[in-house]
């Protein structure tokens, strides 16, 4: 897709003026983060488990040639083949010369972020395929032609309204006149839809929540069983799954499973949690005649060894969405890309550069909500400094942001101008202010008090305070 | 291979070294043969009547039904009296899994039965199970040539029967089992099921349904016993 990354500032600006988007992103911000608050009330060892998931993390990643060496010998060994991509393009080349090998026209999809990364849909259809969504949230989002806002639950933006407009729109061999205002009858209606589409099918592609190097295997969580349908039912199953999703053994898989699904939407386990190995054996009565993995790296493996390496033991959970006061506020699409939030404010720069996700880092109130609920401790607040390092090097801030910062910069190295600079600063506000707790105006800063009033400093200056503390020892 | 050599050659430069080798690669290699377990959470340690129990108030929560019944001889009966409930027809498909067949399902005369694997149009499916997990109120499925993974998704609605000696804790000991059963190799297919399909894609609200069963219902045998009337 294309990256509207760079302009986040009127994205979100657009974003809080859209009364729907507003009301719909208002009944997330409570659910997600309640929920995993009883789940994890009811696992005492919650904590010990998060240093376990990221020790397993770690200790992976400082292997993974090892692993992923060892994962390909089992994958094939039990009849599956794995195909490496080092970029999008030969992800999707690689993905249609299986489709065409079967002369696929029709393929189901599970929900995958890194089919959304590489664009696969586009790229299918340009080539005559038709790929089929079956995640309900993916499936509303891909009638109506947008990327998802968020990470698992994609269609979030969106009120029950917009739906049955897209699906009035879609569906047209269905009765005009059918009821379709609730939300159970939506549903029905996809679920009828989209089982025809499940049964068609030539070839399903799913994602992977981990591969196991000790079995072949490759795991998927849902709650629908959509991935399963798309898994079970054509010729061809095809992974797509980015090299880090890679776990040791089952065990390992375990102890992550534990972490995810009460990350993510506060369930004890998500409903269906999958486990693949090939394909069918000799005398199944179903499952897909073919297994292909196809493995992506696209500019992780370059992670490792750097100060992003901590990023790649995300598991997609989605909390630091769910937590976040800026995605909360202005919802997934104003972040530009695939992936939004914090996790997407530090892996966004990566996947698509600095200079069209610069930006994206920036957002955030640095209030560290993100880095607490993180099932795999990353601490994504100090990555999102790296970044703005980054930023500044590379001279790709605004000139009167550099400007600022350089003269802010200027009285910060030098304390006695600081303080008295500061003090004077107060004095000037507070006769601007003229006795009042707070102003709406302020020269200078008209695009911070158009949302907001600015509160006049009172009594004495923290240093002055701090030096007063100090002495009275 | 090229894409594939330069990948690991990228991680190994990465990493600055060269392919694993001796004591770290020794290490790998026994976690990848000889997996250890880590920490497991103590709420599944259970004697195992209480595990059955534990199973069962954990998969109530996530709207699994149950009937809960004595012996074998009581299955077919409580799977024909959970259809009339529910005003299913008395018409399933069955795995052809012969741990089924020690049911006496002759005694439904009334019951009609196909077996092997599911198709489109079929209502209800009858299956047993590996293994049910205490821990999260897990059932735990394999394929095989008498376990076809499409009764587990494409009827409306899914019967189990389980037996309680097969519950066990947490998942290790389900993988430890899976591991003694299958000298090592994975079946096609592991399905974990917690509760019928679901999804909360419009506004958060939850709906059975989405595209697996609509119901997910568990005949538990010789488990705990059930409420007098």
């Amino acid at each position: 897709m294309e990256a509207t990354s760079r302009a986040f500032t009127d994205n979100a600006h657009d974003a809080l003026g859209n009364e729907t988007l507003q009301s719909a992103l208002g009944k997330m911000r409570t659910g997600f983060p309640l929920a995993r608050l009883i789940t994890i009330g009811r696992l005492p060892e919650f904590e010990d488990l998060r240093e376990q998931g990221k020790a397993i993390k770690d200790h992976t990643l400082a292997h993974l040639d090892y692993y992923l060496e060892a994962y390909e010998r089992k994958v094939e060994a039990a009849g599956g083949h794995v195909h490496w991509a080092r970029t999008p393009q030969e992800a999707c080349e690689t993905i249609l010369q299986i489709c065409r090998s079967v002369d696929a026209k029709l393929v189901t999809k599970g929900k995958s972020m890194v089919a959304e990364e590489i664009a696969l849909n586009d790229y299918l259809e340009a080539h005559g395929i038709e790929p089929v969504e079956t995640d309900l949230g993916e499936y509303i989002i891909q009638l109506r032609k947008e990327p998802p806002s968020h990470i698992i639950a994609p269609a979030v933006h969106l009120v029950k309204a917009q739906v049955e407009a897209a699906f009035r729109a879609h569906h047209t061999s269905l009765p005009p006149d059918r009821q379709l205002e609730e939300v159970g009858q939506l549903t029905d209606e996809a679920r009828a839809v989209l089982r025809q589409r499940f049964l068609s099918a030539d070839v399903g592609i799913t994602g992977a929540n981990f591969l196991v190097a000790e079995t072949g295997s490759s795991i998927i969580v849902t709650n629908e069983g959509n991935g399963d349908l798309t898994q079970t039912l054509p010729k061809i199953h095809i992974v797509l799954a980015s090299l880090e999703k890679v776990v040791p053994n089952l065990e390992d898989a375990s102890t992550i499973l534990r972490l995810l699904a009460r990350s993510a939407t506060g369930q004890e386990f998500s409903t269906y949690t999958t486990i693949s190995t090939g394909p069918r054996r000799p005398g199944d009565l179903d499952g897909p005649e073919q297994y292909h993995v196809v493995l992506l790296d696209n500019g992780r493996s370059a992670m490792l060894g750097t100060e992003f390496q901590d990023m790649l033991r995300c598991i997609r959970c989605s909390a630091c969405l769910n937590h976040c006061p800026v995605y909360a506020t202005v919802g997934g699409h104003a972040y530009g890309w695939v992936y939004p939030g914090p996790m997407g404010s530090v892996l966004t720069p990566k996947l698509i550069g600095i200079e069209e996700a610069g930006h994206l880092p920036n957002a955030s109130t640095f209030c560290g909500k993100c880095e607490s609920v993180c099932p795999m401790k990353i601490p994504l607040p100090k990555m999102m400094r790296h970044w703005r390092e980054r930023q500044w090097q590379k001279k790709l801030n605004p000139p009167a942001y550099r400007a600022g910062l350089k003269f802010w910069a200027f009285f910060a190295r030098r304390p006695a101008l600081y303080r008295f600079g500061a003090g004077l600063a107060a004095r000037l506000l507070r006769r601007w202010g003229g006795g009042k707790g707070k102003v709406s105006r302020l020269p200078l800063a008209g695009g911070w008090t158009a949302g907001r009033d600015f509160p006049m400093p009172e009594g004495r200056s923290f240093q002055g305070l701090w030096a007063e503390k100090l002495r009275g020892r | 291979m090229e894409a594939r050599d330069q990948i690991l050659n990228g991680i190994r430069s990465a990493l600055k070294r060269g392919a694993l080798d001796g004591a770290a690669a020794a290490e790998a290699e026994r976690r990848l043969t000889r997996p250890q377990r880590n920490l497991i959470p103590a709420r599944s340690a259970l004697p195992p009547a209480e595990q059955a129990a534990l199973f069962q108030r954990i998969g109530e929560r996530v709207q699994i039904t149950f009937s809960n019944v004595a012996g074998p001889s009581d299955v077919p009966g409580a799977v024909a009296r959970y259809l009339a409930d529910n005003n299913l027809p008395a018409e399933l498909v069955m795995a052809p899994d012969a741990a089924l067949d020690t049911y006496p399902w002759d005694a439904q005369k009334l019951l009609s039965i196909r077996r092997g694997k599911a198709v489109d149009g079929d209502a209800v499916s009858l299956t047993g199970a590996f293994a049910g997990i205490a821990e999260t109120g897990t059932l735990m499925l394999v394929s095989g040539q008498d376990t076809p993974t499409t009764l587990n998704f494409l009827p409306d609605t899914h019967i189990v029967v389980l037996r309680a000696d097969q519950i066990v804790g947490p998942y290790e000991e389900a993988w430890d089992r899976l591991r003694r059963a299958g000298g090592g190799a994975m079946p096609r297919t592991v399905n974990f099921i917690s509760g019928p399909s679901r999804t909360g894609d419009i506004e958060q609200r939850i709906q059975l349904g989405a595209h697996g069963p609509r119901r997910l219902h568990i005949v538990l045998v010789e488990g705990p016993t059930p409420p007098a009337p």
